[in-house]
């Protein structure tokens, strides 16, 4: 009798044990994985030197436009007068 | 020269700073937007220069509702192609940003929706125009319909995406972004560098289609 009893306060206190450290687990915050270090040693430089060779070569393409239509709009001007 | 192209150096400057440091700089830890609350700088940037163009361009169409200048009418063009082309690309990127943290492309979000309806009044603001042959009629009827279209921004893009529930950061409230996600660090980078780049970048774009088409217009006048 005393045998059963004690196995049953056993069960019981380790029940309770797992449920609060499982309440534990859940209530822990998470923190959000970010890709600190990434930027040290991930290659990011490589996207960075990447988009700046996509921004500057869509920027000259642009610039190679406006010089052109800057052109053809003064030989304009000029065969107007 | 320079007198008259310094705003296109700094859109350079401004754009050379927005890739520089939205990439390199420390950003906020949020759950969810992890890393890609980078995609302010670039994502929501389009937007902002989107708005910024319908506006220039309801203005112009105002002008010559007014005026009845044929040159105004091709500057309400041209900044309404514009802003369609950076609306399309902020809804192209912000599905594929959708499709890795809210699990789809297209998940039928108020927000997507509102801005795909706002960008289809845009198109139809372009079939009208070239439904109509006669020039001055079609700039008089697309004019008035740019007004319409601009005063159907107000709903789809501004009212009703802050009225109903969305996965969109921000949730309700403002549309773009939980101003408490951000720090004062990601606005510097925000509101003096990836706004203003990329806006200018598209003024440049529009004011060289615009100088386009007034030369082939002075053409035919002189042919």
């Amino acid at each position: 009798m005393h045998k059963i009893f004690s196995r049953v306060f056993l069960f019981v206190f380790l029940f309770f044990q797992s449920v609060k450290s499982m309440a534990q687990d859940s209530l822990r915050k998470e923190v959000p994985q970010m890709a600190d270090g990434m930027r040290s040693n991930g290659k990011i430089y490589v996207v960075v030197a990447v988009l700046l060779i996509i921004l500057a070569g869509l920027i000259f393409y642009v610039f190679q436009v406006d010089r052109r239509l800057t052109r053809v709009e003064k030989g304009n001007r000029a065969s107007k007068e | 020269m320079l007198r008259k192209n310094w705003w296109k150096i700094l859109c350079i400057f401004f754009l050379l700073y927005t890739f520089i440091a939205g990439f390199l700089g420390s950003v906020p830890a949020r759950p969810i937007l992890n890393e890609t609350i980078r995609n302010l700088y670039f994502h929501v940037a389009m937007w902002f220069g989107m708005m910024i163009f319908f506006i220039v361009s309801v203005i112009y169409s105002v002008r010559y509702l007014r005026h009845n200048r044929p040159a105004d009418d091709l500057y309400a063009v041209e900044y309404a192609r514009s802003g369609i082309v950076f609306g399309l690309l902020g809804l192209i990127t912000g599905s594929v940003w959708a499709r890795y943290t809210w699990g789809d492309f297209w998940s039928n979000d108020p927000k997507q929706l509102g801005a795909a309806i706002a960008l289809l009044i845009y198109l139809a603001y372009f079939v009208l125009r070239n439904s109509l042959t006669d020039m001055d009629k079609s700039a008089r009827i697309s004019a008035v319909y740019n007004v319409f279209a601009f005063a159907m921004l107000f709903p789809t893009i501004w009212i009703i995406p802050r009225l109903v529930e969305s996965l969109h950061p921000g949730g309700m409230g403002n549309p773009a972004l939980d101003t408490k996600d951000i720090d004062s660090r990601m606005r510097l980078i925000f509101w003096f560098g990836a706004v203003p780049g990329w806006a200018l970048l598209g003024v440049w774009i529009s004011t060289l289609r615009i100088r386009l088409q007034l030369f082939s217009l002075n053409q035919e006048h002189n042919a």
